[in-house]
């Protein structure tokens, strides 16, 4: 087998960094940053999920097709989550193109 | 097929078959981000048309044991980084020590889930006909509110029955309580199925533990523990998002 | 024939149900899916009788509304989803690609033990007061509305999909860890390309549907408000959710068709298939452009104008790779020394009712042509040239073009060549008219229509007619060839893929040694084993241009 072994070292240091985060992301939350808020969270959480998939999950180590699956994974919940978004945000551009009765009335 | 020792009759090596068994999981991990993404858009789309009732929502639930089941899990992780470790350097004794581990905090974990969920049973906070947004303020006592917490509280649940009336004249009230009901039925929802993965891979890991008693996972067999591994900290990420968005919406009003 | 083989290998029940060879599971799959085919046929036959007259005569408007319903359900997750993939695919990828078995073969078993639970919840919910919320479950409809058995019909739905999933993983694995010394990426067969990118929509549209409807299914049976506008929440969220699914989903349908095609095609015209990687890499574009493209199901629905715009826009994107597909097709036939057998018929038959289905998709994929076709038997009869014109046809001549392989004996060519003839001809008969019904505004999923339709509705319902002949022919005569017909021998037709390299049928490894490859594929030229001696052997008998 010609696997490649981490050091309990290396795991403990992402252990410390990821409790960092946390600690980070709740005093964020306190913080009133207006629409800043919810960028922070979700870019502390992502950076720990990396730390996650890097090292514990040993993606660092592992073969081509191991990125390939991870970044297929990511491209696609970001097809479903823009594309998506993209009708919600824009239902209001073209409103003038309805009938009053038939507008939207949600707040979006 | 039969099988050679750990080597399964369909593979050539047992490299091949180490491959094998990781790609999978890799690609069953895959299915579970799009399976948990179909409720991140579902409850980006809510969160962002009922920001008030989705923020009171969020300042309902228990920040202290939330946190402490982020560590908790956190912590599960690195068990189970070790225990792979642990089965490739052959310290095979050690295999089953940082299981059990995990196991243990993963079982933690749960527990303190089920406290949150009598505790939000308590104040009538699952959706349905008995739910109701107000009943801690109306009922401080029965909730433990009192002094400065639950003015607060009043206070954030009056401001956004008057953000609800804006769109909904002369029902504020109602539309809070359906909207909030939203956002709980988000956070059962998103919060129960990471819970059945929690329930999943505890299974997984007692099957794991049971097996390396016998020292069976080392050096050259430690595909089950690498593969539950990659499982378990899906299954924290997945945690590690959840955190923020359902506990950390609207903390600094 | 062998004198040992997968089917004889091991006898009894338990050996069929508690087996972990490709091969047998996929004939479990075959005869699940076949019953199934049935269950779905029996519906679409009462939905056109009740349709000869303009008032319907069969049915209630009630029972109109859960016959088209059942029918939808059954067709698309429980015979055209699994039916290529799971039978034929199951067979032939491992043998193809020279491995013993798929990757995980206790996981393939287990993933027709999904389908069979699935497929009792779903036929529960028929038996139980049936299901009437049309194959889409839309919201609110389904989740509060509906008083038929729609619990149990999303809960098979929903188990089901679990199965597509884990063959799609499956395959995946497979063909990344598992081919033989030499078999390349571009030495592999169409068809394993094909199916390579039907598992990865298998893989990333599968698991969406699945919270979609767990999410639909919460809402009914505890009354929560996802997608009920009462509560604030979007019912057209649920459309966006399930179309990321069910869109792709057509190609889950059409894309192993396209493999089984270009493997077809080549053998019968014995030529070298025309661009390979073409064929191959759009295979692979139509995977992921088809995920780009479903919100053009809701362009009626309430979505913003601009988001319709860019959907349209990325729609008519999908026919590039499509039409690469049949171009290279054509291409193949150009100076090909084409014999007309059975599975030739099936696939010249599938180009054409393809093209047809494909390009009334451009009309649909057209905002503003689509104001007026939107829920007309236009668009009733553009899916079915796509999903009954392109895959049932591609499934039929697939099932043709490997059944010696599968069973060892050739099926009766000339009743195989009536069928395929019927069934083109009943085909075209029944849903041609349907494109015109629609264009002059005849609504989908009414159980009455004004009386200047009828004309049209009764062509149709004799098309219906021929076409279930068509398909109960091949059903008698593949039956009778297990028992009567001729020997095949490895390699009848003879092709080249690695499958005709082993014995019909296969024993249970596949190969006695592990293969291995050195030619590439669909090369006809340098393979002096495949020349056809005049007059003997090579191509049926029964065909007279040799």
């Amino acid at each position: 087998m010609s696997d490649h072994i981490a050091s309990p070292k290396l795991y403990v240091g992402i252990f410390l960094a990821l409790m960092v985060g946390t600690a980070l992301t709740v005093f964020a939350a306190y913080k009133d940053l207006g629409p800043w808020n919810i960028v922070v969270a979700l870019a502390i959480a992502t950076f720990k999920a990396t730390l996650v998939v890097l090292f514990f999950m040993h993606a660092k180590y592992s073969p081509k097709r191991t990125h390939l699956v991870i970044i297929c994974a990511v491209f696609w919940l970001g097809i479903m989550l823009a594309l998506t978004l993209t009708d919600y945000h824009t239902r209001h551009d073209f409103s003038f193109l309805r009938s009053p009765a038939t507008t939207v009335t949600r707040s979006v | 097929m039969h099988r050679t020792g750990e080597l399964y009759g369909q593979f050539e090596t047992l490299e091949q078959q180490k491959d094998t068994a990781q790609l999978g999981m890799w690609i069953f991990l895959v299915t579970e981000v799009l399976f948990f993404g179909g409720m991140f858009l579902t409850y980006t789309i809510n969160r962002h048309a009922f920001s008030a009732a989705f923020g009171i929502g969020g300042n309902t639930l228990d920040l202290r044991l939330g946190g402490l089941n982020t560590v908790i899990l956190i912590m599960s992780s690195l068990t189970m980084a070790m225990a792979v470790w642990a089965a490739q350097v052959g310290k095979k004794k050690r295999v089953t020590g940082f299981l059990i581990a995990t196991l243990i905090l993963g079982g933690a974990f749960l527990g303190v889930k089920a406290i949150e969920y009598k505790q939000k049973y308590d104040h009538h906070l699952i959706p349905g006909s008995t739910f109701n947004v107000t009943y801690c303020v109306n009922n401080p006592s029965s909730c433990g509110l009192a002094g400065k917490q639950l003015e607060d509280e009043r206070r954030e649940i009056e401001e956004a029955i008057k953000a609800e009336e804006n769109e909904n004249p002369g029902s504020g009230l109602i539309a809070l309580n359906a909207h909030a009901q939203l956002y709980f039925s988000l956070y059962f929802a998103m919060t129960g199925l990471h819970a059945l993965h929690m329930v999943i891979g505890a299974g997984l890991l007692l099957w794991l533990i049971a097996q390396s008693f016998g020292g069976r996972f080392g050096p050259g067999y430690n595909t089950p523990v690498e593969v539950t591994g990659l499982y378990w900290h899906f299954v924290d990420i997945v945690w590690i998002y959840l955190f923020p968005l359902l506990y950390l919406i609207d903390r600094h009003n | 024939m062998p004198k040992v083989h997968y089917l004889n290998a091991s006898y009894g029940l338990k050996s069929w149900l508690l087996t972990t060879d490709h091969k047998r599971i996929a004939l479990l799959y075959l005869a699940s899916v076949t019953f199934f085919f049935f269950i779905g046929g029996l519906f679409a036959t009462m939905i056109r009788i009740h349709l000869l007259t303009p008032g319907g005569f069969l049915v209630s408007p009630e029972t109109y509304n859960k016959l088209f319903t059942m029918h939808g359900v059954t067709m698309v997750f429980f015979f055209l989803i699994p039916s290529i993939p799971a039978i034929i695919g199951n067979f032939l990828i491992p043998i193809m690609i020279g491995a013993k078995d798929l990757a995980f073969p206790k996981l393939n078993l287990l993933s027709w033990y999904i389908y069979i639970i699935g497929g009792c919840f779903v036929l529960y919910s028929f038996s139980t007061g049936g299901l009437d919320t049309g194959w889409t479950f839309y919201t609110p409809l389904s989740s509060i509305y509906s008083n038929s058995a729609v619990t149990p019909a999303v809960i098979g739905v929903f188990i089901n999909g679990f199965s597509s999933i884990l063959t799609g993983l499956n395959f995946l694995v497979t063909i990344h860890t598992m081919r033989a010394p030499g078999m390349t990426w571009f030495r592999l067969p169409l068809f394993v390309w094909a199916h390579y990118a039907t598992s990865i929509i298998f893989v990333l549209g599968t698991p969406v549907i699945a919270i979609t409807l767990l999410l639909a299914g919460l809402e009914r049976m505890f009354h929560l408000g996802f997608f009920n506008p009462a509560m604030g929440g979007d019912p057209i969220l649920f459309q966006h959710l399930f179309w990321f699914y069910s869109h792709p989903a057509v190609y889950i349908m059409i894309l192993p068709a396209m493999g089984v095609i270009s493997e077809i095609i080549p053998t019968f015209a014995r030529r070298p298939i025309f661009g390979y990687s073409f064929i191959a890499g759009s295979s692979i574009a139509i995977a992921v452009i088809g995920f780009l493209v479903w919100a053009h199901h809701m362009f009626l629905t309430g979505e913003s104008v601009y988001a319709a715009l860019a959907f349209s826009l990325m729609s008519y994107l999908v026919a590039i790779p499509s039409a690469v597909k049949v171009f290279n097709w054509t291409s193949t036939l150009y100076k090909g020394s084409i014999s007309y057998d059975t599975p030739m018929l099936y696939a010249l038959g599938f180009i054409g009712l393809f093209l047809v289905g494909g390009l009334t998709g451009l009309f649909l994929a057209c905002l503003g042509l689509d104001i007026h076709l939107h829920d007309t038997y236009f668009v009733v009869a553009h899916f079915h040239y796509i999903m009954v014109g392109g895959a049932v046809m591609g499934y039929v001549g697939g099932l043709h073009f490997w059944w010696p392989k599968i069973t060892g004996r050739m099926y009766p060519e000339f009743l195989a060549r009536i069928a395929a003839v019927v069934l083109f001809v009943g085909f075209n008969l029944t849903f041609f008219p349907q494109f015109v019904l629609g264009y002059l505004g005849m609504p989908r999923r009414y159980h009455s229509y004004p009386p200047e339709f009828q004309a049209l509705n009764v062509m149709s319902t004799a098309g219906a007619s021929i076409l279930a002949l068509g398909y109960l022919l091949p059903m008698v005569y593949l039956v009778w060839s297990l028992k009567y017909g001729a020997i095949a021998g490895p390699n009848p037709w003879p092709a080249t893929g690695l499958e005709w390299k082993t014995a019909s049928p296969p024993p249970t490894e596949n190969f006695d040694v592990t293969p291995v490859v050195d030619w590439e594929p669909y090369d006809f030229e340098h393979r002096p084993d495949l020349a056809l001696e005049p007059g003997i052997g090579g191509l049926l008998p029964a065909h007279g241009d040799d």
